[in-house]
């Protein structure tokens, strides 16, 4: 009985737990009306890193922060602009890190490389043990 | 196998190695910076904050004066440590703008009654939007703007007593 | 006095782990005859870790709080299930468990091992030693999970909502097992390289074992991520974290292990390749171990920060790593490889196989590290995350796909050409599928719809091996191959139509009002309170209809006291064709609720593939069981 009283107590305070004075900005939580544009979105959502978070995409995160970032994200591509200027925006303020897909700045050249590198090497060393026909 | 091959797991291993021992010794430092140190602040223009206090423009940023931005909250913990501490930054003649972030004008003008208010103007920005403009990650966070608009320095976190002598240089730079 | 007991049979087991390096080392250098010797200390070692783990159990069982690792970690109101698993949920805890599947891993080689010869087994023994001794070095000096707290505290400090789970129970321990499990075809490999010879009965000897490792790392990983789907509230199953990647590094490098290890068993070649495979597989282990514990990448799922600890683990990888490369750049010239194989023939594919998985591994291991590596040398600070190991491992992952379908059909040493006639309905199905996809599904991007295609032409293809076959005559071990890459292609499919086929929907409802999602019409009929053993929740009630029927589904947000904290708990209705999600957020001013909605067709069978990958692989490991035992039995 107790218990059922403290849960209604929380239904009321609920709010309380929240980190900030108001409820999540408008668009956090809700999606754009026109399915291409939230699409667009979402793609872009998964590949903002979350400011206050320990290694999660804004996409995934219930901070506030990371729904106003979800508001910025949807408010700017219901108004027209393109996914690459947001990411470059951010990039402008927070670096490089705040995007989860590396640049393309030559700093991830290597990492980009990488996968044809290993290819190459790995496939070099494996050529001699596969036997090559005699012409 | 060649030489050079039976030798490069093992380079590639001591590397690797080593950076995990120097990742060890100098520890991540966790804080997100503003990139936009020494460029002009971006243009906003958000209304007052709570009642008996004016709205804050980008571009009354830009007084000829040097001036402290400071982004704070009224739900936010360390901004009460810091309160004393901007006071008597104003005391000494510092202007000081503040946006209050994610708040509503009762709970800012209650903030602002129980620990005073150093601020000439207060903006707010209930949905961050001031603040992801700036590049700025948390509350509370302190900007130093030169006369011209343009950011010089940002203090992330509470600004603490010991910190004054280094946050009135940075204003006297500024000049 | 437990508490003293299991501290006890660690120091002892410790010691007895010194005392069984140095009697191998004479072994193996003919010194000494310690072959029953150094066996029954490793059994006995085990037992004791074993003892030492059920000690912390009933510790935790009874909620000692006068153990300093309960007093921390658990809480007397806490499920009785929760207070046991919650004795590996935590760093000392977790520790212990390794180090006890470690001693345990020595323990079952000298028991069960006997094929090998002497000197090699012994050196194996030898290796394993040396390693729990660095363990529990680190275990008995700094993660001592039996120091007491005295005044005992009055109450537990609780345990992370988030792991008050089934999830708990069953995820670590079964990736520990694999983890630490490696542990045993490293061994063997040192040992090998050390004290005896490389050929087809150390191949024999070692597969089991990495057979047995593999399976439970499989499960292991399947069940986190089906963890971390229903546990974080959006639906997501894999997310390229740090944490994951270090479970999925070992996991590559035992996958191509196994393959290589069939080979030597079979042709007697690719000797350096097994040998330094098996090293790797467990040092990623060990990366892993350390990556998760000192902190030094940020992760949701990361254990106690603690530069101090991780130095301690660096020490040791540093030691065991360099020592265990440099055994294998100093002996791989004695290695003496075979002729070249016939470029289109099982062993063939098999290399490209180990080729592709390697490639792979290693773009995780510099994704993962990349970050790291940018700020030490340029002092950057950039991310690296699903966008780019989608980007390489999905392409990557759509030629393995294809070779496994080809791979089983070839023979040992014969070109196989022909063979591959058979494959010609499957390229069908495939090509088929492919060109659907674009016509059905536009929009969705190129990985999901080459997904779909793989999966539609693999499945059939991993079944031809079976065909034409008496099932009864055909051998465990090729059911098991079967079965294993019938899981493979299963979840690829799972994985693709989640990308492809997936609806959302996040609104803001009013008790009464209906949402559509995908081909659902949900009606939200209102929300109630609700109570559980150490919560209080908030809990809306929502029935689904797609047609007939009615599903109801009751998310929660759950409030925690100790430590407070909030939660989701997402609802899931699993169908045949699919799961509908269901998650609750807050209510703003006006009584809307946030709504999350998800129709996720098929997403499903990735979970069910993990699952039968695994028991593939139990079914290959009981073939060669049965067939040892037939061999000891004629003997």
């Amino acid at each position: 009985m107790r218990a059922l009283a403290l849960a209604l107590a929380l239904l009321v305070a609920a709010p309380a737990l929240a980190d900030s004075n108001l409820p999540p900005a408008y668009w956090a939580y809700r999606q754009l009306p026109d399915p291409k544009q939230e699409a667009r979105a979402q793609a872009l959502m998964e590949e903002l890193r979350c400011l206050v978070c320990q290694g999660q995409s804004i996409a995934d995160s219930d901070a506030d922060l990371a729904g106003d970032m979800r508001d910025l994200v949807r408010r700017r591509i219901a108004a027209g602009e393109k996914p690459e200027a947001i990411r470059a925006w951010l990039i402008e303020r927070y670096g490089d890190w705040i995007s989860y897909r590396p640049t393309a700045e030559p700093i991830n050249w290597p990492l980009w490389a990488a996968p044809v590198i290993l290819l190459i090497f790995g496939g070099a060393m494996v050529a001699g043990r596969i036997r090559r026909k005699r012409s | 196998m060649s030489r050079a091959l039976r030798l490069l797991p093992i380079t590639l291993a001591v590397w690797i190695l080593g950076t995990f021992a120097w990742r060890l010794i100098q520890p991540d430092d966790p804080t997100i910076r503003s990139q936009l140190v020494n460029r002009e602040v971006p243009a906003f223009d958000l209304p007052a904050a709570a009642p008996g206090t004016v709205g804050l423009k980008s571009a009354d940023l830009a007084t000829g004066k040097p001036r402290l931005l400071n982004l704070f909250a009224s739900w936010c913990v360390p901004c009460v440590a810091e309160a004393p501490v901007l006071a008597e930054l104003h005391r000494r003649g510092v202007e000081i703008d503040g946006i209050a972030i994610r708040d509503t004008p009762g709970a800012v003008g209650a903030f602002l009654g129980r620990h005073g208010n150093p601020y000439s103007r207060i903006g707010s920005d209930p949905t961050s939007r001031a603040q992801l403009a700036l590049g700025s990650a948390g509350v509370p966070e302190t900007f130093v703007i030169d006369g011209k608009g343009v950011m010089r320095l940002q203090h992330v976190g509470p600004i603490y007593e010991g910190d004054i002598p280094a946050i009135l240089e940075a204003l006297e730079k500024a000049r | 006095m437990i508490a003293e007991a299991g501290l006890a049979a660690l120091w002892l087991a410790a010691a007895l782990s010194l005392l069984g390096l140095f009697l191998s080392i004479a072994h193996v250098r003919g010194t000494l005859e310690a072959d029953k010797a150094v066996r029954a200390l490793a059994i006995v070692q085990g037992l004791l870790c074993l003892f030492a783990f059920a000690m912390l159990l009933l510790v935790f069982a009874r909620t000692d709080l006068s153990v300093a690792l309960v007093a921390e970690n658990s809480h007397s109101a806490k499920p009785l299930i929760y207070k046991v698993a919650g004795a590996w949920g935590n760093h000392e805890g977790s520790m212990l468990l390794w180090v006890t599947v470690l001693g345990l891993s020595g323990a079952a080689l000298a028991a069960l091992s006997h094929r090998l010869p002497s000197r090699t087994l012994i050196a194996a023994l030898g290796a394993q030693a040396a390693l729990a001794l660095g363990f529990h070095a680190f275990l008995l000096f700094a993660s001592n999970p039996f120091a007491r707290l005295n005044p005992p505290a009055p109450e537990g400090r609780g345990l992370n909502p988030l792991l008050q789970d089934p999830g708990l129970a069953f995820h670590p321990p079964t990736l520990y097992l694999g983890y630490v499990g490696l542990s045993v075809a490293f061994s063997l490999a040192v040992g090998a390289l050390l004290g005896g010879e490389v050929n087809r009965q150390l191949a024999r000897a070692m597969r089991p074992w990495v057979l047995g490792a593999w399976i439970f790392l499989t499960l292991g990983i399947t069940a986190g991520s089906y963890w971390a789907y229903y546990e974080l509230g959006w639906g997501g199953w894999w997310f390229w974290d740090p944490v994951e990647n270090a479970s999925l590094m070992p996991w590559l490098a035992a996958t191509a292990l196994l393959h290589s290890v069939a080979v030597l068993a079979a042709r007697n070649a690719l000797k350096a390749w097994t040998m330094m495979l098996a090293v790797i597989a467990f040092s990623m282990s060990m990366i892993g171990t350390f990556l998760v514990r000192s902190g030094i990448l940020t992760s949701v799922h990361a254990f106690a920060v603690d530069p101090l600890r991780g130095s301690f683990i660096l020490g040791l990888l540093a030691v065991y790593v360099t020592a265990a490369f440099l055994l294998f750049a100093v002996r791989a010239p004695t290695l003496r490889e075979g002729a070249p194989f016939e470029p289109v023939s099982r062993e063939a594919a098999i290399v490209a196989n180990n080729l592709l998985l390697t490639v792979i591994l290693g773009v995780v291991f510099i994704g993962t590290l990349y970050p790291l590596l940018a700020e030490a040398t340029t002092g950057e600070k950039l991310s690296v995350g699903a966008p780019y190991f989608n980007a390489v491992a999905g392409p990557l992952a759509i030629l393995l796909g294809i070779l496994l379908a080809v791979g089983p059909l070839l023979s040992w040493r014969r070109e196989g050409r022909p063979v591959l006639r058979r494959l010609a309905l499957p390229g069908l199905f495939a090509a088929t599928a492919l060109a659907i996809t674009f016509f059905a599904i536009p929009q969705s991007g190129l990985l999901p719809k080459f997904g779909l295609a793989l999966a539609a032409g693999l499945i059939p293809a991993t079944i031809i091996p079976l065909i034409g076959r008496n099932p009864l005559r055909t051998p465990l071990a090729t059911w098991g191959m079967a079965i294993a890459h019938l899981g493979a292609a299963v979840a690829v499919a799972g994985m693709a139509a989640d990308s492809a086929f997936t609806t959302e929907k996040l609104t803001a409802a009013k008790p009464g009002e209906t949402v559509e999602v995908g081909p659902w019409l949900v009606e939200f009929t209102g929300v109630t309170p609700a109570v559980g053993p150490n919560w209080t929740a908030v809990e809306a009630e929502l029935r689904a209809t797609r047609g007939s029927g009615v599903h109801v589904l009751k998310p929660q947000t759950r409030f925690f006291t100790n430590p407070p904290t909030e939660t989701n708990e997402a609802a899931i209705d699993t169908l045949l064709s699919g799961q509908l999600y269901t998650v609750i957020g807050r209510s703003d001013a006006e009584g809307r609720w946030q709504l999350r909605l998800w129709w996720k067709p098929l997403v499903t069978l990735i979970w069910f593939g993990g699952v039968l990958i695994g028991l593939g692989g139990l079914l290959a490991l009981a073939g060669h069981a049965r067939r040892a035992w037939r061999r000891r039995m004629a003997q």
